[in-house]
């Protein structure tokens, strides 16, 4: 057997072997609960999609990016806001817990819609009201104008 | 208003219920991984060959049937026994098994049919088929293994039973005399007649169980902070106790077997599985300087330890390439000629180095696979560690975790602490490459490790059982 064969022989056995070793690691890459969360890679894929589609339109300017609260118990609270609805009202799992008597356990939302915020009232007992306006359907939001539910007072600020 | 009805869905469900991707086993990549490993050995058998002799090995043939026909079986208990284990441990360990038998024949053909050189010592004729045997024991314990350990907690019971049983399996090489268990100036075998054994092979295992499961009761108290030093939060002192028993009977191995190895993969084993099991890196630091300090003053107060620091530090200094570091020079040299792409499998003359066979075996892959050779090999062990680690932080049982964190760290470390013994990163000790190195004794406790480790990753990755009632299903159902 001559040299220039056994050369390469010995190169393509160590082809062999780091191709071995590439599709080990590719393995790894596809396998589903070696990443202890167990998710997919279509599924975080996913999850991250409204993120990078939300990032443009919040840096966008004149849109709001956040929820302060100007009057009540929680007076100079703020909620940075994101892709993600904010509730409010007494109940534990509510976004912003509001510590006022007047509210309900439930009393409203706040989402983001088409670049807009929308306020919606969840049938609460004493109404949200927005600049004095009592809202009975969902209604978009402007910055800066007030949102009152019971004797705590939200805006969105730039 | 319609519009915002339509945006209420998207909001709410902003996050689509994406369905948690249910782990399924991936039993049909271990077995293309597998074909792939068992393809992957019989080139280099078919290299060394070439190498050789320019033809096919004779015995070629029958040795791979063998081969094939052992990970079959031991694919088809996994699929019984542990449907959902990681699908690259067997294969990645199998491929490590393959290439230390083609080595195995590689240097078996040494002087023989007149292929060149000659060896210290020969390897006997039947070298080749003795490592199948081995692996057909190793897997058989694989399968044991995996079959009699169906659930890790099972181990958790006898805590003490094995520690018991690593320290007298680490303890028995000393207390023999000399003649049945020294080889090289280190007591660590056991001969038995025609056999040897290495004890502190299956002594590393039983006392990982134990560790794990003697931290899980413990964690708790040993987490607790002492004082802080330097930003570091130390210890309480009394609850040193166990890491300086630990670290006592890992200098006495030191001295009495000459064995720095063994006494540095003991107290690295307990130190990582101290460090898993109480987030606490003050431990590392205690571990690591209590080490350092104990080997130091071990190499200045003993003849043979002080000897193995001075191959370390001046291998090529005076007669010291010719005597006392000739295997270390050797291997050196041996590596140097294979430079980045190796002489070739069959190529290269690995039998200059002394015992190249079992603590050299390093080196004659370097040799004849070069540096680009060895990193692959080197990564394939790293990607065991890899799944160890991975099945470590995915399993829920905290003995589960500190096991599978301990029984990976711990093949780290003896890879480590043999690797760099033959590149001069530290000093060198005579400790097997798991899989890699002729001998039995290593080979079945490597296949005992991986069978852990299945398990292990088996319970991981099972599905949880199906609830029986399931609230989305109820349903209305009509009476009248």
């Amino acid at each position: 057997m001559n040299e220039l064969t056994l050369t390469l022989i010995r190169v393509a056995f160590l082809a062999v072997l780091w191709l071995f070793v590439i599709a080990a690691i590719g393995v790894v890459r596809t396998d589903l609960s070696g990443n202890s969360g167990g998710r997919s890679r279509a599924a975080r894929r996913q999850a991250q999609a409204p993120r990078a589609a939300a990032k443009p339109q919040r840096a966008r300017r004149g849109q709001p990016h956040v929820l302060v609260v100007t009057a009540g118990s929680l007076k100079g609270t703020t909620i940075d806001l994101s892709e993600q609805q904010i509730t409010l009202g007494r109940a534990n799992d509510a976004t912003l817990v509001l510590n006022d008597d007047y509210a309900s356990s439930r009393h409203a939302r706040i989402f983001p819609q088409d670049g807009q915020w929308i306020v919606e009232d969840l049938g609460s007992t004493n109404g949200t009201y927005l600049d004095r306006q009592k809202v009975t359907r969902p209604t978009p939001v402007p910055a800066g104008v007030p949102v009152r539910i019971g004797k705590t007072v939200l805006e969105l600020r730039r | 208003m319609s519009s915002v009805a339509t945006s209420e869905d998207a909001t709410l469900g902003g996050m689509p219920d994406s369905p948690m991707a249910m782990p399924r086993g991936r039993r049909r990549t271990e077995a293309v991984m597998l074909v792939f490993a068992v393809a992957l050995v019989a080139f280099a058998y078919a290299n060394v060959g070439f190498g050789l002799k320019g033809s096919l090995p004779s015995g070629m043939a029958e040795y791979m049937i063998a081969f094939v026909v052992l990970l079959a079986g031991a694919h088809l208990a996994v699929r019984r026994l542990a449907p959902w284990a990681d699908p690259l441990l067997l294969p990645l360990a199998a491929t490590l098994n393959g290439l230390g038998i083609v080595m195995t024949y590689r240097l078996q053909e040494v002087g023989r049919d007149g292929n060149p050189g000659s060896m210290s010592v020969p390897l006997s004729s039947s070298a080749t088929l003795v490592q199948i045997v081995y692996t057909a024991i190793g897997l058989g314990c694989f399968v044991a293994v995996l079959a009699l350990v169906r659930e890790p907690r099972v181990l958790q019971r006898y805590t003490y039973i094995f520690g018991l049983v690593g320290i007298v399996l680490l303890a028995l090489p000393a207390l023999l005399p000399a003649g049945i268990s020294e080889v090289q100036g280190a007591k660590i075998q056991i001969r038995l007649g025609g056999f040897t054994i290495q004890p502190e092979e299956f002594a590393k295992l039983a006392l990982g169980v134990s560790f794990a499961s003697y931290l899980v009761t413990k964690r708790d108290v040993l987490s607790l902070a002492g004082r802080r030093v330097l930003g570091i939060d130390l210890p309480r002192a009394r609850d040193l106790g166990p890491v300086i028993i630990v670290w006592a009977v890992s200098l006495l191995l030191l001295v009495f077997e000459s064995d720095i190895g063994t006494s540095a993969l003991f107290m690295g084993l307990f130190v990582a599985m101290l460090y898993i099991a109480t987030q606490r890196t003050s431990w590392l630091l205690i571990g690591f300087v209590l080490f350092v300090a104990g080997a130091y003053s071990a190499s200045k107060l003993f003849a043979h330890v002080g000897e193995r620091f001075q191959i370390w530090l001046h291998p090529f200094a005076g007669q010291n390439p010719f005597n006392n570091a000739f295997q270390l020079v050797q291997g050196i040299y041996g590596m140097a000629s294979g430079g980045i792409l190796g002489k070739g499998l069959g190529g290269g003359q690995p039998y200059l180095t002394p015992l190249v066979q079992s603590d050299f075996v390093v080196t004659a892959f370097g040799e004849e696979l070069g540096m680009t050779g060895l990193m692959a090999i080197l990564l394939l062990y790293g990607l065991i560690v890899q799944r160890g680690l991975a099945t470590s932080l995915s399993v829920k049982d905290p003995f589960s975790k500190i096991l599978a964190g301990g029984l990976a760290f711990m093949l780290a470390l003896q890879i480590f602490v043999i690797v760099g013994g033959v590149t001069r990163l530290i000093p060198l000790t005579g400790i097997t490459t798991p899989f890699l190195s002729q001998g039995g004794s290593s080979l079945v406790a490597s296949w005992i490790l991986i069978a852990l480790l299945m398990r292990l990753s088996d319970t991981a990755r099972k599905p949880p059982p199906q609830p029986i009632q399931d609230e989305g299903m109820t349903q209305v159902v009509n009476l009248s």
